[in-house]
């Protein structure tokens, strides 16, 4: 389908559903960033999952498995948004498990106290929701209903956090401690969850015609930067950025430079649990291998049953 | 890996390359199949579309529909149905399969020139 045809048929009815004719690049541009951020739900479930036998009270434990569980619900209806668009579930999570498709690269940092589970919730679920609201009105039909279900769905990923959050650096001076430190492990990476400058990029310009891509990686960095720095302030705790500073004239917090080699260094593989990670999730496929031949076999029985009856 | 734009904030959860990774390479049938999931959020309310799953049979594929779509007691009622079971019109015809309501406003109320002063109607 020619570009011209396709962006006539976005601006008559703005939404692209399954069977639409699209053109390739669309089609291949969807399925590999939701792919990716499928990939990205599902190995976020481990740095907290982590925390799970360790919480520190039972409603804790209980809201923690709940989140974790959102995770992997959020994963399911991304594959089920990418296999609308031709691709195949089990073949995504090869590309995953080859390393050959990436997800975020803050899942690549260790959860090493339990401030990290609130530090997740209110930092990295919050930079989550920044970038997902904006794909509620994307262009592709089943995305956006997904990401409409996943945003409602973050929402108490986030309060969660920050009331965990809130509750250490109201605590004893160790707790506090804890809170301030996970605060000044996680913050420059939250930020990094943006990704570089994409202004003159030429992927962007084309994911911005497209309608699947709606505001700049930096628009959305400073939008979080705002929203967040105020509730650090009201934590009591500080921001780990010595240049942080409010611009009256702008109305915008200004920030520090960004260690940019540490968000690609992480990307090639080279983070703290980067092999950790994927470790695991293909452990955890090949050996939920036998569960996935035991349902087929009892559905194969069944059927037989059924058939005999 | 590219520098400056190859990355996409709006990719989710976290800014993922959008270049120099495979998209797909063309499908890997075998799976369990894929089942196209209805809920029912309350009573006096018609079964909405809700999303996909796969399951190896329509027992699984309930289950796994309460557990994927109603965690926060979103349903009273689910249907799944095998998606390859599924027959829909096309949308490469939709304007010629549609075309015949196209020219009959006169199916609508508002179509109709009512006085004011005259209730009821």
């Amino acid at each position: 389908m020619d570009e011209q045809r396709f962006q006539q048929a976005l601006a008559d009815d703005g939404r692209i559903e399954p069977r639409d004719e699209m053109p390739d690049g669309y089609r291949k541009t969807l399925i590999r960033q939701i792919a990716q951020h499928a990939h990205s739900e599902i190995i976020g479930m481990q740095p907290e999952g982590n925390w799970i036998t360790r919480a520190p009270s039972l409603r804790r434990k209980a809201i923690l498995v709940a989140k974790v569980q959102d995770e992997a619900g959020h994963g399911l209806y991304l594959y089920g948004a990418a296999e609308t668009l031709g691709a195949d579930r089990d073949e995504l999570l090869d590309l995953l498990h080859a390393g050959r498709q990436k997800y975020s690269t803050i899942f690549n940092y260790p959860t090493v106290s339990w401030a990290d589970v609130a530090a997740i919730g209110w930092l990295v679920d919050g930079a989550a929701i920044m970038n997902q609201v904006p794909l509620t009105r994307c262009s592709y039909g089943p995305y956006a209903r997904a990401m409409i279900r996943v945003c409602k769905e973050e929402s108490f990923h986030q309060r969660q956090g920050f009331e965990a959050m809130s509750v250490l650096s109201n605590g004893t001076p160790a707790q506090r401690r804890m809170a301030q430190d996970a605060l000044d492990r996680w913050w420059w990476p939250s930020l990094m969850m943006f990704g570089p400058s994409d202004d003159s990029s030429p992927n962007s310009a084309q994911s911005m015609a497209w309608g699947i891509k709606r505001f700049s990686n930096d628009e959305l960095r400073q939008r979080f930067v705002d929203a967040t720095v105020p509730q650090a302030e009201h934590l009591g705790l500080r921001v780990p950025d010595p240049d942080l500073v409010w611009d009256e004239s702008t109305g915008h917090y200004r920030f520090g430079e960004i260690d940019w080699s540490e968000f690609f260094e992480v990307m090639k593989g080279n983070g703290p649990c980067n092999r950790e990670r994927l470790a695991r999730r293909v452990a955890a496929h090949e050996d939920g291998a036998w569960v996935r031949e035991a349902a087929a076999a009892y559905a194969a029985k069944r059927a037989r049953s059924v058939a005999a009856a | 890996m590219t520098t400056g734009g190859g990355f996409s904030a709006a990719g989710g959860h976290g800014a993922v390359p959008t270049a120099g990774v495979p998209s797909t390479d063309g499908g890997r049938p075998g799976g369990q199949p894929l089942w196209e999931v209805f809920v029912r959020s309350r009573r006096g309310l018609s079964h909405t579309h809700a999303g996909s799953l796969h399951a190896p049979d329509a027992h699984m594929a309930l289950r796994n529909a309460r557990d994927l779509y109603t965690r926060r007691q979103e349903g009273v009622s689910i249907w799944v149905v095998p998606a390859k079971d599924i027959v829909a019109s096309s949308p490469d015809e939709k304007d010629a399969f549609f075309d015949p309501a196209g020219d009959k406003p006169y199916r609508h109320p508002t179509f109709y020139d009512v006085p004011d002063e005259v209730q009821h109607l």
